[in-house]
């Protein structure tokens, strides 16, 4: 299989997860991707994210992120190395940078400057919220985005007061943008800046909740039992069992109640009621769920095809033939030949798996190999 | 602006909503997507009113997720009409579909049928996990793929039951990687003439998108996400990452040097906790200290105090606060989109910003059928 961005060069001057999750994406999917990193300190994800799981010396989060990269250490403020970057900019068919707003004009690699140095290269960018406004020169950081955005409202219960989501959603999502933008991009010769930021990406998703708070005006309500989105009726959200939780997605109840057979739950034949009246329903079917096994619900509820499953933990579900069917896990070796599990790929082409075998690199381990190449073209 | 998929036609047999926001990041950027729907009915989501909020017949969930298509009505299981949509096919650029396994074989537009009718198509199609092993014929649904794939345990305090996001995030995800797949499918087919077949599923997605924390637990002991015992934002941070509690609301605080945030908040009793390590191994001890300290103040005392010394902290925000904050209005993130005079619904736009222009598309979501007319003369059906 010709994978689709073959022969694509990638400068990437970002750091940490939203643009990085982007150009991991594009490396996926065929492009070469090569980190331009802070000469001393590198990718700040190497040490300073969740620097206590340790993978190969670096965070094994940065190990994950920057898989089939390559990587060019470089001080910026040297004329040396930033006319070395320059003649990379000249090959590169996209640059991609994460800094807070200014920093790159300041570097002289701003979009400008770079249209200066070469007119085809797109040039793709995210910053925390927006280049101009108040809050442009904020931290870009996933929990305060995601604070900033309405969403810590969306999760867990309406007396929790605020809950964020535990992934940082804002910098993926950013990134997943910012991989369409320049994607889109590389079908046209038109289009050479690209932008996207983390703010934004999360109204985008949160656009349905947005837009009916646009045509009303009114907070959501979380609910109190089980809640698991602002949005749906009774019986959507997770029961514990006598041995885990099962989770029921939408359904109707006047059917549950009779494949249940629960008269506390025949009260409520009226559709109109399940999304009013949703913790009174929710608390009924939670008492009865409680009684059973989740294999014993499941044996009721999923022959008559209503919406339901059982709740794993990473340890079951890497267990379960369901995963193991999808071949979701592959091994990755470094420039060093040490070897590590992580996830490939989740898009299929032409009916393959998108594999790559190579792992994330250490700090400046294509110097020689990048000059070599820059000294042949 | 031109727009980078202007020219580009897209079909869409997709419904809800991982397949349609696909279609309309697509259309967004330009393409031309319409929507293949059974008559009468058409796109489940139409029916589907969140909040009991409806337009001109169909939910506002539908406009919201719809705006910028047209619609063709047409039976499949109607030789006619399966042999209008084939010549439709026969012309499109794109094609979509989340129908569970095996329905499209049965219509008779799987991808060999398909391929034989137009080579260069790029078919692209959204399965709940995967076509194959047990879980193929499990209705692929968001709440489903969050509990088969750990994100419930991420979110939340330590002592809770699983906590599932509260926005359809699989959906999401798995509707983002769609997108991806058919943008690069269009690259290589721009490059050389080939279509492709593009796969994806919400498990598949929403584990990507835990790919860090699947990582550390795939190639070390006892990495499972574990909660924070309070003031939980991530199950890999240490302190002081989380939202806490202060005399008039919620502050978020993310990472940073605990010296730092000891001399910033005039807390010796953090200092302490200087090390890294005991940031993360200790985390429950320094956010109970933390959440003690943090109430006796409001909030803009400690972000005051945060901010100048560039801590990572901010406020956090309702959306009626985030709506008449003068950051959300710079944005101009809104966008109405009118499907005919009186039928307008307002929106968020597309996140991604081309030549420093939003894209700003007002055209709303189409009534069922309401393209038949057009399309059958512009394709010749």
């Amino acid at each position: 299989m010709s994978l689709p961005l073959s022969g694509i060069k990638i400068l990437d001057f970002s750091q940490f997860l939203s643009a990085p999750s982007a150009t991991l994406r594009l490396a996926d999917l065929g492009a070469e991707v090569l980190k331009v990193e802070h000469h001393q300190k590198g990718d700040l994800s190497r040490s300073i994210y969740a620097s206590q799981i340790d993978i190969a010396g670096s965070s094994a989060f940065y190990q994950a992120i920057n898989r089939g990269k390559q990587s060019l250490s470089a001080n910026l403020k040297d004329a040396d190395d930033l006319a070395l970057v320059k003649q990379l900019i000249r090959q590169a068919d996209v640059v991609v940078s994460n800094f807070r707003p200014g920093v790159m004009q300041r570097l002289g690699l701003d979009f400008e400057s770079i249209q200066a140095i070469n007119p085809n290269a797109i040039y793709a960018e995210i910053s925390g919220y927006g280049a101009t406004g108040p809050w442009a020169d904020k931290p870009g950081q996933d929990l305060l985005v995601q604070a900033l955005s309405g969403a810590l409202w969306m999760t867990g219960a309406d007396s929790e007061g605020p809950v964020p989501m535990g992934v940082a959603v804002a910098d993926i999502l950013a990134g997943a943008q910012l991989a369409q933008g320049i994607l889109a991009a590389l079908l046209c010769d038109e289009t050479k800046l690209v932008q996207v930021s983390m703010l934004e990406s999360m109204l985008d998703f949160q656009f349905e909740p947005l837009t009916l708070f646009y045509q009303d005006g009114e907070e959501l309500s979380r609910g109190e039992v089980n809640p698991a989105h602002p949005l749906v009726a009774a019986p959507y959200g997770l029961y514990r069992t006598t041995n885990g939780y099962l989770a029921l997605a939408m359904g109707a109840i006047s059917t549950l109640a009779e494949l249940l057979d629960s008269d506390p739950l025949r009260v409520y034949q009226d559709r109109g009621e399940w999304f009013a009246k949703r913790d009174e329903i929710k608390q009924v079917l939670a008492d009865l769920l409680s009684t059973n096994t989740t294999e014993h619900w499941l044996a009721i509820l999923e022959p008559a095809d209503i919406w339901c499953a059982n709740v794993l933990d990473w340890q079951q579900l890497l267990e379960h033939d369901g995963f193991k069917v999808l071949d979701m896990v592959q091994t990755v070796v470094t420039g060093q030949g040490e070897r590590y599990q992580t996830t490939r790929c989740p898009i299929r082409l032409d009916g393959q798996l998108i594999t790559s075998a190579q792992g994330a690199p250490t700090l400046g381990e294509h110097n020689a190999l990048t000059k070599a190449k820059l000294q042949e073209a | 602006m031109k727009l980078p998929l202007e020219g580009l036609t897209v079909l869409e047999f997709s419904q809800y909503l991982a397949g349609p926001y696909a279609g309309l990041r697509l259309a967004d950027l330009g393409a031309r997507v319409i929507k293949v729907e059974r008559p009468k009915w058409g796109d489940a989501c139409r029916q589907l009113a969140t909040k009991n909020m409806w337009a001109d017949g169909d939910s506002v969930l539908f406009h919201t997720i719809n705006r910028n298509k047209e619609s063709f009505a047409a039976n499949l299981k109607d030789p006619e009409d399966l042999a209008r949509v084939k010549k439709l096919v026969a012309q499109a650029d794109v094609l979509t579909h989340n129908f569970r396994p095996g329905i499209m074989d049965r219509i008779g537009l799987d991808y060999d049928t398909v391929k034989a009718i137009n080579p260069g198509i790029v078919y692209a199609e959204v399965s709940g996990y995967g076509k194959v092993g047990t879980w193929r014929d499990k209705p692929g649904q968001d709440l489903l793929a969050q509990s088969f794939s750990g994100l419930v345990w991420h979110s939340g305090e330590g002592d809770q039951p699983p906590v599932p996001f509260g926005v359809a995030v699989a959906d999401m995800m798995c509707g983002t990687h769609l997108a991806q797949g058919i943008l690069a499918a269009l690259v290589r087919k721009k490059r050389s003439g080939v279509g492709a077949k593009v796969e994806v599923s919400l498990l598949e997605s929403i584990l990507d998108m835990q790919f860090e924390g699947l990582t550390a637990h795939l190639n070390l002991d006892n990495q499972t996400p574990k909660r924070s015992l309070s003031n939980n934002a991530h199950p890999y941070l240490g302190a002081p990452y989380g939202v806490y509690q202060t005399a008039d609301g919620f502050i978020a605080i993310a990472m940073g040097c605990m010296k730092k945030l000891a001399d910033a908040l005039e807390y010796p009793a953090l200092a302490a906790f200087e090390d890294q390590d005991r940031c993360f191994a200790e985390r429950d001890e320094i956010k109970q200290l933390l959440a003690d300290y943090l109430i006796e103040q409001p909030t803009r005392y400690w972000l005051d105090r945060l901010t100048k010394v560039d801590f990572w902290a901010s406020e956090v925000l309702n959306y009626q606060q985030l709506t008449s904050s003068e950051a959300y209005k710079a944005l101009d993130m809104e966008l109405s989109a009118t499907r005919k005079p009186g039928v307008a619904i307002t929106t968020t736009r597309c996140p991604i910003r081309l030549n420093g222009q939003a894209l700003k598309s007002e055209k709303g979501a189409p009534a069922l059928g309401s393209g038949n007319a057009v399309i059958e003369k512009e394709f010749g059906l």
